[in-house]
């Protein structure tokens, strides 16, 4: 018997779980995503080039048996860097998202829950980071900086990031704490810490996961964006916007379209997918948002 | 209406305040002073400096510091630039400014004239060949890095092809006149399109889907049972209510506009706003970086003030509290 009521009641994330898995679109962007996962974490079994190290003898080489793509400017071989630029692209987007979500959730949390004095404060502080778009604050922050690392560079795409998904959690906090259940885990007694943890989040984690996956696809536009113009990760290190950054070079830009182009269409694919997945999801934790 | 416009504008005097301290306070993070960097005559003694600083108040309290940066930037006077010696900000700005102008207005004018005939159709014909190409197309332009979209037109339309020039503002020959600007505008093309390509992929979607909403509205419905044409019901009753939101929606999407700006003119090697913003962050020339910052700031915020006052004026249900 229980069997039965387990078939007929089922829980709202095995539901969103069921639609998103009907959605051929965001499934085909999950495979395509682990797929160039796959490339990057496989990088040293696909190649034999060090993506750092130059021949000075090889620069801007055509593509030949030795280098699929060529080199680039450095004499640098163009497939690993694009190989290796995949992990660090990656893996700058995930921690970045990764940090601006903990920011957003907890200060979040913060304000919805407790309100008054504490919320107005947050958000007093986050009008004044949204007062500056994003690409002039952390150009301004990185101006002032006299080297940027890679840590140094996640930290400043997640301090200048963060509010929006600060008020889409306080949002959603602000609705649920009025919530019976809220009410009826405070009357036996919960603490603060348990009815965030377990009764709030849990209930608001559809929106936090929808934002958090298309905020990746944004941090990996903006790394590759502050790259490009050469404000971003530091060369020699491999990243798609580094490589794009050759061909501000109108030498490359037109004699070796096989440099540039495939790690532009590796962020503009990656960006694709994310966007696709996070609409999926959308769609499946609220099926009333599809137009 | 009135009471929300004042409230509105009162919001707006905190919001300038705040975003002049965050200003002040990067512009105080930035390492050194006038002195520091200039060799110093050493049979000059130290002690001097230290006066020089005293007298232009260097060493004064943080708020009094902050009270007559403030006022010097209401005025206009943005400091001497420490990369051009002896340049004004205020000159090197006014140099450049107007080509971001000119640029934005070009880009913004691409993305009405495509997105909303192509949002309006899509709304008409929901499902139809030409809706799914500008769903798709949408789709492609939001997640296509503007830089890369950049190359790939100078690569395709100005390497191969050979139709736009791929930088610059004038070829320099057409001087005054009608000449300047066909050439201007010529030069325009490729930086306007790639600049404007998210506006139009976003003002799309946006454009399609009020359009279905209003379609789907009674008054419509009744402006077709009174026999009204076509033509009129669309242009004159739903056309007015739909794009209502999209030109609120410009307002706020002003600041993506100049962020888009900054990229694009870096690939077109185009000399407005964007570009001495880089270039002054490679040399690290901070009067220049600190003045832009706080005048993309204020753009942004008088953009977002005009949307809001816009919004309540042609929607009247709309209330601040």
């Amino acid at each position: 018997m229980p069997k039965n009521i387990n078939k007929a009641y089922k829980s709202p994330f095995q539901l969103a779980k069921e639609r998103f898995l009907k959605n051929k679109l965001a499934i085909a962007s999950i495979f395509f995503l682990l797929f160039i996962i796959g490339a990057a974490i496989f990088a040293p079994f696909l190649t034999d080039h060090d993506p750092k190290k130059g021949d000075l003898l090889l620069i801007e080489h055509a593509p030949s048996e030795e280098h699929i793509l060529g080199t680039d400017g450095s004499g640098r071989d163009n497939f690993s860097r694009l190989l290796y630029g995949a992990r660090i692209s990656l893996t700058v987007g995930f921690s970045a998202m990764i940090f601006t979500l903990i920011i957003g959730v907890v200060t979040g949390a913060i304000a919805g829950y407790y309100g008054g004095i504490i919320d107005n404060l947050l958000m007093r502080l986050t009008d004044l980071v949204l007062a500056l778009p994003f690409l002039v604050l952390a150009l301004t922050i990185i101006a002032l900086l006299e080297k940027v690392t890679i840590g140094i560079f996640v930290t400043i795409i997640a301090i200048t990031s963060w509010p929006t998904l600060t008020r889409i959690v306080r949002g959603s906090f602000l609705s649920l704490r009025e919530q019976e259940f809220v009410l009826g885990a405070r009357a036996i007694g919960a603490t603060d810490r348990r009815i965030i943890f377990k009764h709030v989040i849990p209930n608001a984690i559809g929106p936090i996961i929808v934002n958090a996956t298309l905020m990746m696809a944004t941090m990996i536009i903006a790394e590759s964006a502050l790259s490009f113009i050469g404000m971003g990760i530091p060369q020699p290190n491999p990243t798609w916007g580094n490589m794009l950054s050759e061909a501000q070079n109108i030498r490359i830009l037109r004699n070796h379209p096989e440099a540039w182009i495939p790690p532009g269409l590796g962020i503009l694919l990656t960006v694709l997918a994310i966007n696709f997945i996070g609409d999926g999801l959308r769609d499946a934790f609220d099926p009333k948002s599809n137009p | 209406m009135y009471a929300y416009t004042i409230r509105r504008v009162l919001i707006f005097i905190p919001m300038l305040i705040m975003l002049s301290i965050i200003v002040f306070g990067l512009a105080k993070a930035a390492p050194g002073d006038p002195f520091t960097g200039k060799i110093l005559d050493p049979t000059v003694d130290p002690e001097v400096f230290e006066q020089q600083r005293e007298a232009l108040g260097l060493n004064d309290p943080i708020p009094v510091q902050y009270a007559r940066w403030a006022s010097a930037m209401a005025t206009g006077d943005f400091g001497t630039s420490m990369y051009y010696k002896g340049k004004s900000v205020q000159s090197l700005i006014q140099e450049r400014a107007l080509n971001t102008i000119y640029l934005g207005l070009f880009s913004l004018a691409i993305t009405i004239l495509v997105a909303i005939p192509i949002g309006m159709y899509s709304a008409r014909n929901p499902y139809s060949l030409l809706d799914y190409s500008a769903t798709t197309f949408g789709f492609m332009g939001l997640a296509i890095p503007n830089f890369f979209f950049g190359l790939v037109a100078i690569y395709l339309l100005s390497i191969k092809l050979g139709w736009f020039p791929a930088q610059g503002t004038i070829s320099g020959t057409e001087i005054g006149g009608w000449e300047e600007w066909k050439s201007r505008l010529h030069h325009m093309v490729l930086p306007g399109i790639t600049l404007g390509l998210a506006g139009t992929a976003s003002y799309m979607r946006y454009m399609r889907s009020e359009m279905l909403d209003v379609l789907k509205s009674d008054y419509i419905r009744t402006a077709r049972a009174k026999g009204m044409g076509e033509r009129n019901i669309l242009y004159k009753q739903a056309l007015r209510n739909a794009i209502i939101p999209i030109i609120t929606l410009m307002g706020f999407e002003f600041g993506a506009l100049l962020s888009g700006a900054i990229i694009t003119e870096q690939v077109f090697n185009y000399p407005g706003i964007g570009t001495l913003f880089i270039n002054s962050i490679m040399n690290r020339d901070y009067p220049v970086i600190m003045a832009i910052t706080l005048l993309l700031g204020v753009a942004i915020l008088i953009g977002n003030l005009l949307a809001d006052i816009f919004y309540s004026l042609v929607d009247p249900r709309i209330r601040y509290d």
